[in-house]
């Protein structure tokens, strides 16, 4: 679980969150949804570390970061998976190196029992065949499946997306939000999804974070989405006539 | 106030390179990547240069003595003492500070426009001992390739001889082999090693922390070069002074 107490972040005087609190549950995928420039990538980057923040706290299972020496954010990080917008995987390496990388780097298993584990989670993304490819060579479906498969393959406790879907057309979309929920329960991951992909908040939001102007303007699940009445929610997620209509049918059905 | 804080992050990045070292097995794989990629990958370019310009420099001589008092091996003694001093140490390293200063910018630059810096720094590993780290200890091996630019710029010179007829091959061999001093040598290395040390970390730090896209991938690189020979010739001056002057 990760508990966040009013977290503040500004760039250069201008204050991008502003005293955010929310926690993040253990087995179930959360999403940060939310409107291009509410905070959403900083909020992000500051659970992952990645930016400092001015007032808050962050904890982890009960350790509270900005608390942690050097030493221990970095045992901590590698209890972390993050999935990024692009990937982000290391284009020197193949896919099956890539995937193989966080094993390399922090346990001290053999190389069979390494390959026996990238094969495993290659298997479990659908990526069978691909361990020789570079990754300029896969598609963005695979890079982003690639991407999972090295967030998960040494056991993380918490899992990181930033926006999983970007970029993928809405078949691999659906088969990327399934995956990482099934990953989510398989492994009891905490898992926080960043996306402003509205199939994938009706999909696996089974805790939704919304944010505006770097507050917390609602929070729910994607059962509870439907029934707001909240009007920044319903504004920014039922935009869209097919939302709307979506929304309506679903009121009716569950009168 | 920029110049100040720019070199103070690179001192810290330095400090911060040298902590929390990367797992050995990995560290020696990455080692031997950056020596075949930044030091053998740059080899044939050195050969070339330096046989040529030693070439040049031993026409430039013979042409320019043309008092029948001064003795004609002099054309081999100045090509040596222009190669050893200033042209293998010096000048080939602002050619490769264009050449592989270019390339490490541009590979870390590349990784931090594509969040792969974030990927490695997520996962709680050490961005900059693993990406920087290895680089240094490759470009450790940089006096060797200049010692190659040595041999290959004084072979340059005497083939210029033998072939253009500017001396004879007897007064080359007796020019380089005169006053010939070992710390001249040992000078030029310590240089070499020193600029090794600029030319792995320069275009790191602009690589490093650049912010941006492509284009400014492109940029740091520039900016890279400008720096890292800025500092080449500066540190020349400095070093020839503390170690050469009165």
């Amino acid at each position: 679980m990760i508990e966040v107490k009013k977290l503040h972040k500004s760039f250069s005087g201008v204050e991008v969150l502003k005293g955010i609190s929310t926690s993040f549950e253990k087995g179930k995928t959360n999403l940060i949804i939310g409107q291009s420039g509410s905070g959403k990538t900083v909020f992000l980057k500051c659970l992952l570390g990645l930016f400092d923040y001015e007032k808050g706290t962050i904890a982890y299972d009960g350790q509270i970061f900005s608390q942690l020496t050097e030493d221990q954010k970095r045992n901590l990080r590698a209890k972390i998976g993050m999935v990024f917008q692009g990937s982000a995987l290391f284009d020197s390496m193949t896919i099956a190196e890539n995937v193989m990388f966080p094993l390399r780097m922090f346990t001290k298993q053999s190389k069979s029992e390494m390959e026996d584990r990238v094969d495993f989670v290659l298997k479990r993304v659908n990526l069978d065949n691909a361990h020789n490819k570079m990754p300029s060579e896969a598609s963005g479906g695979m890079q982003k499946r690639v991407a999972i498969a090295r967030a998960i393959v040494n056991n993380p406790k918490y899992l990181f997306c930033d926006e999983p879907n970007s970029g993928l057309d809405p078949k691999t979309a659906i088969v990327i939000d399934n995956l990482i929920q099934e990953i989510t329960d398989e492994y009891q991951i905490t898992t926080v999804i960043n996306s402003h992909d509205m199939n994938s908040v009706m999909e696996i939001g089974e805790k939704i974070v919304f944010l505006k102007n770097g507050l917390k303007a609602w929070e729910g699940s994607k059962e509870t989405i439907f029934k707001t009445d909240n009007e920044v929610v319903t504004d920014f997620v039922y935009s869209s006539n097919l939302f709307k209509k979506v929304r309506k049918m679903y009121i009716e059905e569950n009168q | 106030m920029t110049y100040l804080y720019n070199i103070g992050s690179y001192f810290l990045m330095i400090a911060e390179m040298f902590r929390k070292p990367t797992k050995w097995s990995v560290m020696k794989t990455l080692i031997f990547k950056d020596i075949n990629d930044l030091i053998i990958g740059s080899l044939g370019i050195i050969a070339f240069i330096s046989f040529f310009v030693g070439g040049v420099i031993t026409i430039q001589t013979a042409l320019n003595i043309d008092n029948p008092l001064i003795p004609k091996y002099l054309v081999g003694f100045a090509t040596r003492q222009s190669v050893i001093l200033e042209f293998a140490p010096t000048f080939t390293s602002i050619i490769m500070a264009g050449k592989v200063g270019s390339f490490i910018t541009s590979s870390i630059g590349t990784m931090r426009v594509t969040e792969q810096i974030d990927a490695l720094e997520v996962m709680g590993i050490n961005s900059l001992n693993y990406l920087v780290f290895p680089k240094v200890v490759a470009l450790m091996l940089y006096p060797f390739t200049i010692a190659i630019g040595m041999f290959l710029g004084i072979l340059g010179g005497m083939a210029a001889c033998v072939f253009g007829g500017y001396t004879s091959l007897a007064d080359y061999i007796i020019g380089i082999q005169t006053d010939f001093e070992t710390f001249h040598v040992i000078y030029a290395f310590v240089k070499t090693f020193i600029f090794a040390f600029v030319l792995a970390t320069i275009p790191s730090f602009h690589g490093y922390y650049m912010k941006g896209g492509a284009l400014e991938v492109g940029k740091a690189s520039t900016t890279s070069f400008v720096w890292t020979a800025v500092v080449v010739i500066l540190l020349n001056y400095i070093l020839t002074d503390m170690m050469l002057g009165q």
